[in-house]
């Protein structure tokens, strides 16, 4: 059971990470990603909606008839969406009016339904939660890093906004990294989403490789050391 | 067959209608306080450009809808009246400057009964990040150049960026956005004052909520897109 967890954490942040394995979920990735508190906040309501929506989908699994899971999923989907909305526009009205559009866009996550159709309607409660939670945090670890990268690049600050999300206190948690009159406007503006993201997935490739190569070598040097014991004997 | 259609048509209204309840309860829950947020919201704005201490009425809702396409842009757009007792104090005009870089720029100036801008907000826009967007306070304080300058018709090429030899600065790199704003204040100071009378006379007709002032806070940060 411990292994199911580890696998589905394996799965959620690295292997079959939403954003940059996937690539599922990229209007919201791209546009919201110009700061980290941006990020973090649609992050956040990226893993929530899939928390919700995987535990549902998985508490009804069994009630629901296979040719009608589709509408049921996607409305369920939206309904959590519509409430978090909601709620969001109720409790963090600065966070609401900056992400705007992309709140109801969450619906258009093909993440949240994938996960839906891939792994919740087929597994307990307990597991689908989890999945649910890894895969959001997943989703939100590559928005915050992108929102970083592009923020230190472009404005030269971290955490810049912070109040909007959680309240005035936050605007002291600003820093700047850099002052600088001429912003690096590449980074900022979309095309620097799409860059940004692009040495993102370059990163996990060359860290896969580098991995995949040592085990190689291991495995290597396991079988050689085997020949050798048994030519000893 | 049938039954199985039956049956899938109810389980799915029964769906709909458990998520629509749902929905339906968070909203009536959470509508009070998101219609608090948008007053505090259009209230912080309004009181950025007129002093509180300048009126003593409620400025939110004593506000009328006017439509002046030559001045104010090609849509209705809101005044708001601020008044101290019986004494009318200032205009608040929302405007738009349809001539942005990247289209329309909202703004709200405030003018007093002397001729004077009071101050200037630029509430929504989609201008170049880095160039454009110092119109915004956040990111520049170019827009407080605004703040008490007369506008006098004898003196009306003043109201113009520098190159245009007027008296407001330009930014490096991008002319045209400071260029649509000073022209956007300009004009709404005009409309103010040709009308100032009418504009305090008239009873309050609208409504506080789907001003576009509330949505001040909606170009932070976000990307021209």
């Amino acid at each position: 059971m411990t292994n199911e967890y580890k696998e589905l954490t394996l799965q959620g942040l690295w292997r079959n990470n939403p954003a940059i394995v996937q690539l599922l979920g990229l209007c919201p990735l791209l546009a919201v990603s110009g700061t980290v508190v941006n990020a973090l906040g649609l992050g956040i309501a990226t893993t929530l909606v899939l928390l919700g929506s995987n535990i549902t989908v998985s508490l009804v699994r069994n009630i629901v008839p296979n040719e009608i899971r589709i509408p049921i999923f996607v409305m369920v989907i939206a309904s959590f969406v519509t409430v978090i909305e909601l709620l969001m526009h109720a409790f963090t009205f600065g966070l609401y009016q900056v992400l705007g559009i992309f709140i109801p866009l969450i619906v258009t996550n093909c993440a949240i339904i994938g996960r839906a159709e891939a792994y919740a309607s087929k597994h307990s409660v307990k597991f689908a939660a989890y999945d649910g939670l890894m895969m959001g945090t997943g989703f939100t670890l590559i928005l915050v890093l992108l929102g970083a990268i592009r923020e230190i690049l472009g404005l030269g600050t971290l955490f810049s906004g912070a109040e909007l999300l959680l309240g005035n206190w936050a605007s002291d948690l600003t820093i700047v990294v850099y002052q600088t009159d001429a912003n690096f406007l590449l980074a900022i503006l979309p095309p620097g989403a799409f860059l940004g993201l692009g040495f993102i997935i370059a990163a996990k490739n060359i860290i896969d490789q580098v991995i995949k190569d040592r085990t190689q070598v291991k495995d290597k040097k396991v079988v050689q050391r085997a020949r050798v014991t048994g030519t000893d004997i | 067959m049938n039954n199985t259609v039956l049956r899938n048509g109810l389980i799915l209204g029964g769906f709909a209608l458990v998520t629509t309840s749902i929905i339906a309860l968070t909203f009536s829950f959470t509508a009070q306080r998101i219609e608090a947020a948008k007053e505090r919201q259009l209230l912080t704005t309004l009181n950025q450009v007129v002093a509180p201490s300048m009126h003593d009425n409620e400025l939110h809702t004593d506000c009328i809808e006017v439509q002046a396409n030559e001045l104010l842009g090609n849509k209705p757009q809101r005044v708001y009246r601020s008044r101290q007792g019986d004494t009318n104090t200032a205009l608040i005009i929302e405007t738009t400057a349809p001539n942005g870089y990247s289209g329309a720029i909202d703004l709200v100036v405030a003018i007093d009964l002397q001729n004077t801008v009071l101050a200037a907000r630029v509430v929504n826009h989609k201008e170049t990040p880095g160039l454009g967007d110092k119109i915004e306070l956040r990111v520049s304080d170019w827009i407080l150049s605004f703040s008490d300058v007369v506008y006098d018709e004898q003196r009306d090429d003043r109201w113009g960026v520098k190159k245009d030899g007027g008296q407001f600065d330009q930014f490096t790199g991008a002319t045209i956005t400071p260029r649509a704003v000073v022209e956007a204040i300009k004009n709404a100071a005009i409309y103010g004052q040709n009308n100032i009378q009418t504009l305090f006379a008239l009873p309050a007709n609208c409504k506080t909520d789907s001003s576009k002032i509330i949505a001040v806070a909606s170009a932070k940060g976000m990307p021209s897109d």
